[in-house]
C-alpha cells in the first residue's frame, strides 16, 4: 500500500486542476499586474480580480472585501495589528482565546509594548470558547476580541456567530482566524458576523505563499507593510500572481465539491473514530464530539507517547500529527526543554497526557481501505509501546492509572 | 533510512531497542524524568562481582529517549562499576551518531538513570 496522508490539518497537496491553472503566471503570463495598461501584465490583473471574485464567494463577501497577503500568519498579524492600531483611540484592550494559532496567540507580547492590555478568554473541555468568561473579561477599554473558527488541533469549531451577536451589541471587533474552515465546510462571512477572517488555500488544495484577509466593508485598519498601492492598499508588494491564481481555482472547485467532501469525510472520520474505540485500550478523544471540522480524529492513549507512536506510524506508511511537545518542537529548545501543546493544556488535558495526543486529519482523497489499513496496525504499536512503558508496568501492579481506576 | 532529524543509529535503535524489558531480582533499579516533561526511563541492572552482567531497559518516551536507553545498556554491558560511571551522556550521543538539539535531554536521563541505579545497587549492597 502507498503511503497514507493522514495530516490534512496541516496542509493539503495542491490540486492538478489547480496547479494546472498557475502554471500560464509562471512564465506565459507573468508581467506585473500593476502594469495592467500593457499587455503583459493586463491579463494578470485581470486574473487577480477574477480569483478574488472567487474567494469573496467561497465565504460571501464582496470583491472588495478580499486582501490577498502572503500566509495565514500574515493574515492574522494584518487583523490584529491592523485592527488594533486603527481603534486605539476606543480602547486598548483585546482578548484573544485560549487555544488561538501562534500567529495569534504570540502577538501578545508585541501588542503589549505598544499599550495594549490582552487578556485570554478560557475553552472548556471539548474547547468551546467560555462565554461567560469572555463576557467577564469584556470591559468599556475592550476594542478586539479573536476566536478561531475551528482549531485544527482538536478538530472543535467555534459558535462564532453566537459570540459575533454578543459583541457586535457592545461595538467590539471580531477577527476570526478562518485557516481551518474556509474551503473546508460553507463558511458565510455575512452571517457569521466576524469584521475580518483569515482565509488561507493550502489547507483545502489550494498553493502555499497566499492567503486572504476578509474585511468587512467599512472597517478601519492600519497597515504594516508600506510600500505601494496594491491590494488597495493594505498589502504593497508585487502579487504572487500564480499563487493568487491557484488560490481561485481551489476557492471554486472547493464550493462545486463542498458537499461530496463533507459527507466523504464525515463517513470516513467516523469509522477511524469507532474502530480506535473500540480496539484501543485507555484511548479519550479530545475535542468537541460533534461540532468538530469533518474528517477529524484525535486523541491521547494513556501509557503511550506522541511522538513515538508517529514514528512508528509513519514507518508504517502513515502520516499523522502529534501533540507532543516532543514531535511539535522537534528543533526548538525553550527554557524546559519541551513544551506541552498550548491547546492541550487549554482543555484540562494534563501534561503527561499532553504528550501522547496523536491527529488524524483525512483529506478528499483518503479511500475507506486506507482506514481500514491504519485500524489493522494501530493496536500493535500501541501495545508494543504499552509493553515497553514503565508507567503502563506501575499502573498494572498498582490498579491505578493516569488520571483514573485501571 | 533515516528521513527525519533523527541518525539510522537512532532510528535502529528505536525500532529495534536493544535489552528491552525487567530483571526481575535487579541487583540495582533506576528510575528518572517525569511523565510531565515527557520522559520516564527506568533502568535494571544485573551486577556480579564488580561487572555488569546484564542490563536492561522500559521507557516512556520519544525516540531518541528509546534509543538513549537502548544504546545506554548496549554501552554499559560487561563494564566494571567504575567504567559505567565514566559513560557520560555525551557518549551516549555520540554512540547514537548524534540527537537533534532539543533531544540532547534524553542522553542526560540515561547517563541520570544509569547512575540512579547505581547508587541503588550500592545501598542494597550496603544494607546487605
Amino acid at each position: 500500500m502507498d503511503r497514507i496522508y493522514l495530516d490534512h490539518a496541516s496542509t493539503t497537496p495542491v490540486d492538478r486542476q489547480v496547479l494546472d491553472a498557475m502554471l500560464p503566471y509562471f512564465i506565459e503570463q507573468f508581467g506585473n499586474p500593476s502594469s495592467a495598461l500593457i499587455e503583459e501584465g493586463g491579463m494578470p490583473n485581470k486574473a487577480i480580480d477574477e480569483a478574488r471574485n472567487k474567494v469573496a464567494k467561497l465565504v460571501n463577501a464582496e470583491k472588495e472585501e478580499i486582501i490577498f497577503t502572503g500566509s495565514a500568519t500574515e493574515s492574522n498579524n494584518l487583523a490584529i495589528k491592523g485592527l488594533a492600531l486603527a481603534n486605539k483611540d476606543k480602547g486598548k484592550k483585546i482578548l484573544i482565546s485560549d487555544i488561538e494559532h501562534y500567529s495569534v496567540m504570540n502577538q501578545a507580547d508585541f501588542l503589549r509594548k505598544f499599550g495594549f492590555e490582552v487578556d485570554f478568554i478560557k475553552v472548556d473541555n471539548y474547547g468551546i470558547v467560555d462565554l461567560e468568561d469572555l463576557k467577564n473579561k469584556l470591559t468599556d477599554n475592550t476594542i478586539l476580541v479573536s476566536v478561531m473558527h475551528a482549531n485544527l488541533e482538536i478538530g472543535t469549531i467555534e459558535p462564532i456567530e453566537e459570540i459575533a451577536l454578543f459583541l457586535m451589541e457592545r461595538g467590539v471587533l471580531l477577527h476570526s482566524d478562518g485557516t481551518g474552515t474556509c474551503g473546508r465546510i460553507p463558511v458565510d462571512v455575512k452571517n457569521l458576523g466576524v469584521d475580518t477572517m483569515t482565509i488561507s488555500p493550502h489547507q483545502f488544495y489550494g498553493p502555499k505563499g497566499v492567503a486572504a484577509l476578509y474585511m468587512k466593508r467599512g472597517t478601519k485598519l492600519i497597515s504594516f507593510i508600506q510600500g505601494g498601492s496594491q491590494e488597495m492598499g493594505y498589502r504593497a508588494g508585487t502579487e504572487n500572481v500564480p499563487g493568487i491564481v491557484g488560490f481561485g481555482e481551489a476557492a471554486r472547485i472547493a464550493m462545486e465539491e463542498m458537499d461530496e467532501r463533507v459527507e466523504g469525510l464525515t463517513r470516513l472520520s467516523r469509522r477511524l473514530w469507532d474502530g480506535l474505540a473500540s480496539s484501543i485500550e485507555y484511548i479519550h478523544f479530545t475535542g468537541h464530539p460533534t461540532k468538530r471540522l469533518p474528517g477529524h480524529t484525535s486523541f491521547w492513549i494513556e501509557f503511550v507517547e506522541g511522538e513515538s507512536l508517529l514514528l512508528w506510524l509513519n514507518l508504517n506508511g502513515i502520516a499523522s500529527a502529534s501533540g507532543s511537545a516532543c514531535a511539535s518542537n522537534m528543533m526548538a529548545v525553550d527554557e524546559t526543554g519541551l513544551r506541552a501543546s498550548h491547546v492541550l493544556t487549554a482543555v484540562g488535558v494534563p501534561p503527561e497526557i499532553c504528550s501522547g495526543s496523536i491527529s488524524f486529519s483525512l483529506g478528499k482523497d483518503n479511500k475507506t481501505e486506507e482506514v481500514e489499513h491504519v485500524l489493522s496496525v494501530i493496536p500493535g504499536i500501541v501495545k508494543r509501546l504499552m509493553g515497553m512503558s514503565p508507567l503502563y508496568e506501575k499502573a498494572r501492579k498498582s490498579g491505578i492509572s493516569m488520571g483514573k481506576e485501571v | 533510512m533515516a528521513k527525519g532529524p533523527y541518525s539510522d543509529k537512532v532510528m535502529d535503535h528505536f525500532m529495534n531497542p536493544r535489552n528491552m524489558g525487567e530483571i526481575e531480582d535487579a541487583d540495582g533499579v533506576g528510575e528518572v524524568g517525569n511523565p510531565a516533561c515527557g520522559d520516564v526511563m527506568k533502568l535494571y541492572l544485573k551486577i556480579e562481582g564488580d561487572k555488569i552482567v546484564d542490563a536492561k531497559f522500559k521507557t516512556f518516551g520519544c525516540g531518541a529517549a528509546i534509543a538513549s536507553s537502548s544504546m545506554t545498556t548496549e554501552l554499559i554491558k560487561g563494564k566494571t562499576i567504575d567504567e559505567a560511571l565514566r559513560i557520560s551522556n555525551e557518549a551516549v550521543t555520540e554512540a547514537l551518531g548524534g540527537l537533534p538539539p532539543a533531544k540532547q535531554h534524553c542522553s542526560v536521563l540515561a547517563e541520570e538513570a544509569l547512575k540512579v541505579a547505581l547508587e541503588d545497587y550500592k545501598k542494597k549492597k550496603e544494607q546487605g
